[in-house]
């Protein structure tokens, strides 16, 4: 189903306004996309990080919706119980009656999903609960002030791998996640950049009707981790996928597909970008241009290409 | 812009939030630097600014968009950068 904005903007907007996510930074915007996307009831978690911290500095709460937070690793456990629960309460009729078909969502940022996170993460996408969990992949540990993750590039500076006269930054490369959670088995996984609003709505809305467990991974640029101006998320997350340093990729029931402008440059008909195009006006990637760090680039360029190669042989082509 | 900030004796007990999204109570347009100024003559209601702001502060009235919560944003700029009309600019702030 298409969205169109002139009826979206008659709806409730599912996060208030008042929270304290830094200007600029898309990750209400992703929750906005995935929450919009059903007229459902729905419930949440949050993992611990930014979007779980500043959305609820006490005494203040942005979460329209029902919201839980337990701890950092276990956003995936937490929306377990909750199910678990929803369908104790069913069973013995005590279901409120606006809460039947609601829909659990679990957010978590890179650091609580790819890490931490990830046996929650694993256990709940095994035990086949009825949930869609979402990571909002800004690249590192960004609420405790930039830490490395294994969601991280090759060659960003952060504060754990710092950029000096032997250091070139992050070294190694990022985890496939995707593949991980495809592993599972799960009907329905994804990857979405929040610039491309109706690719994401579209796949959200998917993902929370779909019986059992599903997965989205949101790109989500982050203005002090990657040391950019406070308007670059929208063009940062054009480039990502232009460059397909970040595909825009769809797996249902195991059968792979590239969606958008992935599509398109797969299909032939867009060029794809080169990654310095994406990586040029990042802080945490000037060093690899003012130290003339070619070699690295070329690194950071072969590792996409390497990916972009397996998704694209993924979807067939 | 008055801001509602409770003082401990007026909180519910327990620490309970009793309104759900009570954050609107919480004004964060004291960090902008610089301010949207929205121009209704060059804006054609494409809404993307609306999609695109983080903060939930692109005001719509019957379809039209009337101007922002200033309130509430944060002055990132978002809005003017998807413009497609060029409707919103951003302009510093004067103390
Ligand atoms: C078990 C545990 N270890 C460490 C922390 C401290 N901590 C809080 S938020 C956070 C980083 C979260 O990073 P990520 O999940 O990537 O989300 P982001 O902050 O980037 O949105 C850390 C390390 C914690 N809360 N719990």
């Amino acid at each position: 189903m298409a969205f169109l904005l002139k009826d979206l903007i008659k709806k409730q907007a599912p996060l208030a306004s008042g929270h304290r996510m830094c200007a600029g930074c898309p990750a209400p915007v992703i929750v906005k996309q995935v929450l919009m996307s059903t007229d459902h009831p729905k419930v949440c978690t949050n993992a611990t990080g930014c979007l779980e911290v500043a959305t609820t500095i006490f005494p203040f709460t942005s979460w329209k919706v029902p919201w839980l937070h337990i701890a950092f690793e276990n956003s995936a456990a937490a929306v377990s119980g909750v199910e678990a629960a929803y369908h104790g309460l069913a069973n013995k009729g005590e279901l409120p009656e606006d809460m039947k078909n609601a829909k659990f969502i679990a957010f978590g940022g890179d650091g609580g999903t790819y890490d931490i996170g990830i046996q929650a993460l694993s256990g709940a996408l095994e035990r086949g609960h009825n949930m869609l969990y979402v990571c909002y992949d800004n690249e590192g540990y960004m609420n405790t002030g930039i830490q490395r993750s294994s969601a991280t590039p090759i060659g960003a500076n952060t504060t754990t791998t710092p950029v000096g006269s032997q250091s070139y930054g992050k070294r190694e490369i990022r985890k496939d996640l995707l593949s991980i959670v495809v592993a599972h088995h799960i009907p329905y996984a994804a990857t979405c950049a929040p610039h491309d609003w109706m690719d994401g709505m579209k796949k959200s809305q998917k993902a929370i009707e779909t019986e059992g467990p599903a997965f989205l991974n949101y790109f989500s640029p982050c203005i002090p981790g990657w040391k950019i101006p406070a308007d670059a998320w929208r063009k940062l997350s054009e480039l990502a996928v232009k460059t397909c340093f970040w595909p825009l990729i769809e797996v249902e029931n195991g059968k792979w597909s590239l969606t958008g402008e992935s599509k398109r440059i797969a299909d032939g008909k867009a060029e794809k970008v080169p990654a310095v195009e994406f990586m040029k006006n990042q802080g945490r990637f000037k060093h690899l241009f003012t130290q003339k760090k070619d070699d690295v680039l070329a690194l950071i360029q072969a590792d996409i290409d390497r990916s972009w190669d397996f998704y694209r042989k993924m979807a067939g082509y | 812009m008055k801001e509602q900030k409770k003082s401990w004796n007026e909180l519910p007990i327990g620490g309970s939030i009793l309104e759900a999204g009570n954050s609107k109570n919480y004004f964060t347009g004291t960090w902008r630097t610089f301010k949207p100024v929205h121009n209704a003559k060059l804006c054609i209601n494409c809404y993307f600014c609306w999609m695109h702001c983080p903060d939930d502060s692109i005001v719509i009235e019957n379809g039209k968009v009337t101007g922002m919560d200033l309130d509430h944003c944060k002055g990132c700029g978002v809005c003017a950068e998807v413009c497609p009309k060029k409707a919103i600019t951003m302009e510093k702030e004067e103390k």
